[in-house]
Formats: C-alpha cells, structure tokens, sequence
C-alpha cells in the first residue's frame, strides 16, 4: 500500500515533466507564433487562430494575461505580438520600436441587477454613471436617476457599486469615457488601467464582475458586451453624444466605429469612446496589435502578419459568432498598408 | 529515569563498524533535511524584502501606516490590505476556536462510539476541498445570504448601539470583511478540530476517570482538566489555523470585496493582501507597482512571523507560571 502511494506522485510528477517540454517545444517550434495580452481578445483570437490552423495556417499560441503584461512581455521580446485594449502614444511605440494597430472592436457596458428592472429599461447618462462610481449618487432612488427613468420602479436601496480589482483595459475604456463626459471625474479618479475607485467592490476579470453584479442586489457593474450576452445580463442604455439612448449592440459599435477619425490617428492610438454618430455606442473598444517593427525573427513575424490578415479579412463571421465586431473595410486597408509600410 | 537511560541509548548506539558510515550518512542527511527548510525560509524572506526594496526606500515606514493604494499617482500604502487580513482572521478564530474545542470534546467524550469515526473523516475531509470551492459557495450561496437575511438584520439590531454600532452599519451588501472572516472560520474548523481530537484523546484516562470520581460535571472536566492538560498542543493548534486565515488567497478574494478602502464596519469590503497580489500581479506594470506588490508579500511574512512569536511567548511565560512544562 505504501509502495503505490509514493510511487503514483512520482509517476504524475514524470508525466507532468513529460508534457511540459513538449508542450515547450511546439510553441518554440519554426512556425509558432507566441502572443501575449488582453483577456478580451482572448476568445476571438483563439478561435481565429483554431481556423487558421485548421486551413494549413501557422500555429498561434496566445496567453491571456493581461494588456499591461502583454506590452511588457513584447517590449522584452519575449513573446512575437502582443495585445492591449490601452493604445500606446506614438512616441512610447517609437522608443520600443513597436508597431500597432486595432484588430477587432466591442463594447463596454453597464449592467445591472435590480429587481423588476429587465435589460434595456434603465436609462443612465454619462455623468450620471459617473456621479455613481464616485460616490456622490447613493440610492437607486435618486432624484437624477428617477428624472431619467419616468415610470420605472426604482428601490430605495443603495447601489452596490462594482468595479474591476485588477489592473484592465475595460477599465481604462470606461473611465476613459467618464473622463469625457464629467469634469468632476476628470479631476478626480481620471483615467487608467486601476483608478482610485471611491466606492465599490472589486471583481476580477470581466468575469468576476459579471458574477458580483449577478450575485449582489441592487448592484451595478460594467462588463465587455460579450459577458452580457453570454450571462443574459440586464444592461441599461446610455446616452451618446448625439442625445440619443442606445443599447448594447454589434450595429452600434460599428457606428461607432465608423464615426472614429482613424486616418488621422497616428499609430492607430485612438480611443473610440464618445463617438459622435447618432447610433454610436458611448463606450465602444478596440484591441490593439503590438508587432516589434525590426523583429529578431523575421519568419516568426511574417507568419504573425498572415496570420492577422487573415483575421481583419476572412475572420469577421468569426468576430460576429462571439459578439465582436470586425473592424470596417477602409480601416482594413489603412491597417495593411500600415503593416507594409513599417514593419521590416 | 529508565525512560532516558533508553532513549541515550537509542541516540548512541554501540558503534559497529559496517554500521557506522551508513549512520553518520543518515545523521548527515536527516540534518541536510533540516536545515533545508530554514535556508528556505530565510532565502524567500530575503528575496521577497529585496523585491520590495524599491516600495521600502520610496515609501520608507510610510507603505506600512499609508492608507493610499493609487496606481495612477503611484503611491502605495499597505495598511489596508493588513487592516483587513488581520480583521478577517480574527473573525474567523473567534468563530473557529469554540466550534473547533466543541467538536473535538464531543468526539473524544460524548459522541456514541460508533458516531465518532465517521464523524472525525466527515471534518476532515473538509480540509481536503479546496479553497475555491469554498469560495465560490461563499459567493454563489453565502454572500446572498447574508446580503439579504443576516446584514439587515444586524444592522437593524445593532447598528445604533454605542461603539459596537460602527461595525455594523452600511449598505447590506453581502460582501465584506464579516462575510469573508466567516468563510475563513469554516474553512480552518477542520484544522484546529483535527488536531484538537488527537491531543484531547491523549489525556490519560486515569485523570478523566479521577476527576469523575470526584464528582465533576463534563465542564468541570473540560475546563480543569482537559484543557489545562492539553493547552500547549491546543494553542499550537490555533496557530495552524491561523497561520491558514493569514495566507489564504481564493476564498477571501472571492467575498472580500478586493477594495482599498478603510472602514470601521465589518460589513464593507476591504482586501488582504494575499488577495491584493493574487488580483494585481499580472496587470502591475511599473517597477514601483510591482516592487509595492512583492513588498507586501513580506509584510505578510513580517505579521505571520510576529503573530506566532507573540504565540510562542504566550506560551511559554503561561509554562513558566505554573512552573512546568508539558
């Protein structure tokens, strides 16, 4: 008995040392291609990068760990591209020598959980939501969140206010538009990845959010649109620029993203929240590519560069399955001629 | 004095000469084994304070006492996630310690002998589950609970009495330093428990039988006998499970509410620092951010290191008072 007991350890132990260095080695192999960054692209791009395999494409190996560890890890060049939903400045990109670009665009929404209050019925402005995350805006009750919702039963409860714990770009999108939007928040938490949240709870992940704002009454959170759908969440609408209350939806960050100035944008470094159409959505995202423009391995880089192309032209039925939006035809010229032209 | 004789014995044994170089080599090994893990200790200790240096000169004793934790400014102060590590581990003794010493007393004493088998595997085996899972059913199952049945109550209750009134009120939100101290408490009972079982059945029947005799009540055996007998063992005991509370990640980042804010009402959320680091690792992207995060984890060695020397001492000056040793 004891025999078996020390033997069975040893032999998960040799197995485990087994697979590791295999698993090492196929992502060191000619035709890896190794990427780090976002979480929100993660879904997509992996299913962009089972496609590209399936059709005799290089093998794409993608770590979700985060946008800032995604910058880190590709200005070390430890890893061939990585991926953040923060664009870097053009002359932080120039001092890495990186190249960037957008791949994919989706959104960022409010979501909340009150009950009798199913999804689209709330109506929340810009300011409003930020008076919310700051703390200033209490009950649900309120009398700027009752003036904006005539006829909807709103409680008397506090808002369970929830917001991310870890360092995120959704983060920096949402505050980013905050920003925008109320100069009281501007001058207070401001933008980032983490800001100084005033009141709240943490969740981790976009899922942690999703499950603190399903699991707390009369709470109020803000997820990728993706986790909305997949959880079935109540998202309310929110005012654009235009006036104009819109819900959560592919048609509306395309609005968005159309109404983005991208042509004018250098390096792509463009945030595309509070964009000016009448149906655009307010906090509208993109995900950007980062490409070393002098790569140590050329063939790595090239294979990388098909692989993205790919993605921007044969991958947008894909984007559309997971509740993404595949980025406008002029942008995906923009980006190729982009490519062509900076990186070696 | 037989007893010594023969444990002299033991350790020095005649020598042989076939036999000597194997037992020096097992001598050197068993003492390499030894000494391993207090070079380990001091290596990660070491490693983790020069991590942190960065946070340490920055900040100087200000990342100890500072209540600030803004990533965007870049200052970094630790007494929130210490404030809250410390509160949510005392919740959980507070409910651990009596649940664990009654569950224990009644295997050892009360229970029906074939009740106390099945019973002693059923506790320990929920030191086997592991602590996500207890985090998730502190999340999916417990947070509602106490969101909607135990928190307005407590507030209704006591939130206006005087100075205790403080730690009750707030928004009852479910998610918090009480919610997350309680889950903590579940999750160590097994711990002390286990232990606790082991010591109490140790006493020596002949006492028990003796104090029987004498016409003691199940308390009067429990508080003079048992627990005087036992004390050091259950006061390690303790310390186990403390030592568990302090360090414990996933359940806590699960119901704590992972926010740096300080609040005297045990029903708002907070951090800990096991839970900080766990969260913000991997977005930390400026050496400062990051040195501050490695620098907490030696601050959660620093409070272990002092809480289990502050219970060494505990125990040892309460040794010394009775003048003996157990």
């Amino acid at each position: 008995m004891k025999k078996i007991s020390l033997a069975l350890p040893l032999v998960a132990l040799v197995a485990a040392c087994g697979s590791n260095s295999g698993g090492q080695q196929g992502g060191q192999g000619a035709a890896g291609v190794t990427g780090a960054g976002s979480t929100f692209v993660y879904p997509v791009l992996s299913a962009w990068a089972a496609d590209y395999r399936k059709q005799g494409g290089a093998d794409i190996n993608y770590q979700s760990i985060g946008s800032g560890g995604g910058i880190a890890q590709v200005k070390a060049g430890t890893v061939d591209f990585g991926a953040t939903d923060q664009p870097l400045a053009s002359d932080d990109l120039a001092k890495s020598n990186l190249a960037q670009f957008p791949i994919v665009v989706g959104g960022i929404v409010p979501v909340v959980n009150v009950a009798g209050i199913p999804a689209g019925k709330l109506k929340l402005t810009g300011a409003l939501l930020a008076d919310i995350y700051a703390g200033k805006v209490k009950n649900w009750n309120d009398p700027a969140i009752v003036q904006l919702n005539p006829g909807v039963n709103l409680p008397g409860a506090a808002i369970a206010v929830v917001h991310r714990s870890d360092g995120s770009g959704t983060t920096f999108n949402f505050t980013h538009y905050l920003s925008q939007v109320s100069p009281t928040w501007k001058s207070g938490p401001g933008e980032g990845k983490t800001v100084n949240w005033a009141a709240g709870v943490g969740g981790k992940g976009n899922e942690g959010v999703a499950a603190y704002v399903k699991q707390l009454p009369n709470s109020l959170g803000y997820v990728e649109y993706a986790y909305v759908m997949q959880n079935k969440m109540a998202y309310a609408l929110l005012q654009n620029s235009a006036g104009n209350f819109v819900a959560p939806s592919a048609a509306a960050f395309a609005a968005a993203a159309q109404t983005a100035d991208w042509s004018h944008a250098q390096d792509f470094n463009l945030v595309m929240t509070n964009a000016s159409g009448a149906q655009a959505y307010p906090i509208a995202a993109s995900t950007f590519i980062l490409l070393p423009k002098q790569p140590k391995d050329k063939a790595k880089s090239q294979s990388a560069i098909a692989f993205f192309k790919y993605a921007l032209e044969k991958g947008t039925a894909q984007a559309n399955k997971l509740d993404y939006v595949p980025l406008p035809g002029p942008l995906v010229q923009q980006i190729e001629t982009y490519i062509g032209a900076n990186i070696k | 004095m037989n007893a010594t004789a023969a444990s002299d014995a033991l350790a020095n044994p005649r020598p042989r000469k076939s036999g000597a170089g194997a037992d020096r080599l097992f001598q050197w090994i068993t003492a390499g084994s030894a000494w391993f893990v207090l070079i380990l200790l001091a290596g990660t200790a070491a490693s983790m304070a020069w991590g942190g240096r960065l946070a340490f000169q920055t900040f100087g004793w200000h990342f100890v006492t500072g209540r600030d934790w803004d990533v965007g400014a870049g200052k970094f102060g630790a007494f929130v996630p210490i404030y809250g590590t410390l509160v949510t581990s005392a919740i959980a003794l507070i409910i651990a310690v009596p649940v664990s010493i009654g569950i224990a007393l009644f295997l050892t004493d009360i229970a029906p002998r074939w009740s106390r088998g099945p019973i002693a595997i059923a506790i320990e085996l929920l030191a086997a589950i592991p602590s996500i899972i207890y985090g998730m059913w502190g999340l999916f199952i417990f947070a509602p609970f106490m969101a909607t049945h135990v928190e307005p109550w407590l507030t209704a209750h006591l939130g206006d009495k005087p100075f205790i009134g403080a730690l009750f009120s707030g928004p009852p939100i479910g998610i918090g330093m009480l919610t997350a101290g309680i889950v903590l408490g579940i999750m160590v009972i097994p711990f002390i428990s286990s232990v606790a079982r082991e010591v109490f059945s140790a006493v020596p029947p002949a006492l028990r039988e003796s104090a029987v005799a004498l016409g003691s009540t199940r308390w009067e055996i429990l508080s003079r006998v048992t627990l005087p007998y036992t004390r050091s063992a259950i006061i390690g005991a303790v310390f186990l499970g403390l030592g568990r509370a302090l360090g414990e990640t996933m359940a806590v980042t699960f119901v704590l509410g992972n926010a740096h804010d300080l609040s005297a009402s045990l029903l708002m959320p907070s951090n800990s620092i096991a839970a900080a680091i766990a969260n913000e690792f991997t977005e930390a992207d400026t050496d400062l951010y990051r040195s501050s995060l490695i620098a907490l984890g030696f601050l959660l060695f620093v409070v272990t290191f002092i809480v289990l020397t502050i219970a060494k001492l505990l125990l040892l000056r309460i040794n010394r008072q009775l003048g003996r040793t157990h």
